[in-house]
C-alpha cells in the first residue's frame, strides 16, 4: 500500500495505491495524518483510483482523515473510488459525511 | 447440496495473511467464472472474516485460522472461516452495524458487509472455544458460452 500526498493552493491530494485492508490500514492512517499535520491544508482529497481492493478497514481510514480535517476546521472529500471500494464506503454511510463517492 | 470441489487452508493469524486468504479463495472461485463484481464481493467478505479472527479471536496471541472453500451444486461457493480463539457470548450483537470492540481503527461493519456481499451468512460462536463463520454465494452462469 503506497500513500503519497501533494499539496497545492491549500488542497492536499492524497493518492492511495494498492490494497487497503486491516494489514495496511494503520500505516495508511498514520501517513495521511502526518501529511495533514505537515501541510495543514484547508481541504484534503483522498484520491482512490489506484486502489485494487478495499475492505471495511478503509472506512476507518477515510473517517480518520475526515475527523482530522474537522478538527482543523477544514473539509475532506474522496475522488476516483473504484466500484468495489465505493460499495464498501456506501454501506457504512460514508457519503453523508465525506462527499465525492460515485456509484454507477 | 452435493459438493463438487473443495480446498482447505490453514495459516497463523498474522495480518499479512489477509491478502493471501482472499487471493486464494478468489483463485479457487475462478472455476465458476464469476464476474469481476462477484469476485470483488467474495474477496471483500473473506477479508472481513479473516480480519475478525486476527483482531478479535486472537487479540494478544497468534492462533490458527482455518479456511475451507467448497463448490456445491448450482454454482454455489461456500466459504468457512474458523478460529479457536476467544469466541463471543452474543454473536448477534457483533452482527449489528457499527458495533465493534476493536477501537478507532475498526468500523464495526465487517459482518454487515459479509451479510450484504454474500447470499447467506451463519455465525456460530462460544466464549473460549472460537468462532465459525460460514458464507454462501451463488455464482450465476453467464452467456450462451457458459
Amino acid at each position: 500500500m503506497d500513500v503519497t500526498g501533494i499539496c497545492k493552493d491549500g488542497t492536499l491530494t492524497v493518492h492511495l495505491e494498492g490494497e487497503l485492508d486491516h494489514h495496511a490500514a494503520r500505516g495508511a492512517m498514520r501517513e495521511i495524518g502526518r501529511l495533514i499535520d505537515e501541510n495543514l491544508p484547508r481541504s484534503c482529497c483522498l484520491e482512490l483510483s489506484g486502489l485494487q481492493f478495499m475492505d471495511s478497514s478503509g472506512i476507518a481510514v477515510v473517517l480518520s482523515a475526515w475527523r482530522h480535517m474537522q478538527r482543523l476546521g477544514g473539509t475532506a472529500c474522496i475522488s476516483g473510488a473504484p466500484k468495489q471500494a465505493a460499495r464498501v464506503l456506501c454501506m457504512a454511510g460514508v457519503p453523508a459525511l465525506v462527499p465525492g463517492i460515485e456509484m454507477e | 447440496m452435493k459438493q463438487q470441489n473443495y480446498m482447505k487452508l490453514e495459516f497463523p493469524s498474522r495480518s499479512v495473511n489477509e491478502a493471501f486468504a482472499r487471493s486464494a479463495v478468489a483463485a479457487f472461485a475462478a472455476q465458476l467464472d464469476p464476474t469481476l463484481e462477484e469476485l470483488g464481493d467474495i474477496r471483500t467478505a473473506v477479508s472481513e472474516a479473516v480480519t475478525n479472527c486476527i483482531v478479535h479471536a486472537y487479540p494478544d496471541t497468534l492462533g490458527r485460522v482455518s479456511l475451507r472453500a467448497r463448490i456445491l451444486d448450482g454454482g454455489v461457493l461456500e466459504i468457512t472461516v474458523k478460529d479457536t480463539g476467544c469466541g463471543m457470548a452474543d454473536p448477534d450483537k457483533a452482527r449489528q452495524p457499527m458495533f465493534t470492540t476493536g477501537g478507532p481503527e475498526r468500523s464495526g461493519m465487517g459482518f454487515t458487509i459479509m451479510e450484504s456481499f454474500m447470499d447467506k451468512l451463519r455465525v456460530r460462536s462460544a466464549p473460549g472455544r472460537g468462532t465459525t463463520v460460514t458464507m454462501q454465494r451463488r455464482i450465476r452462469r453467464r452467456g450462451s458460452g457458459g
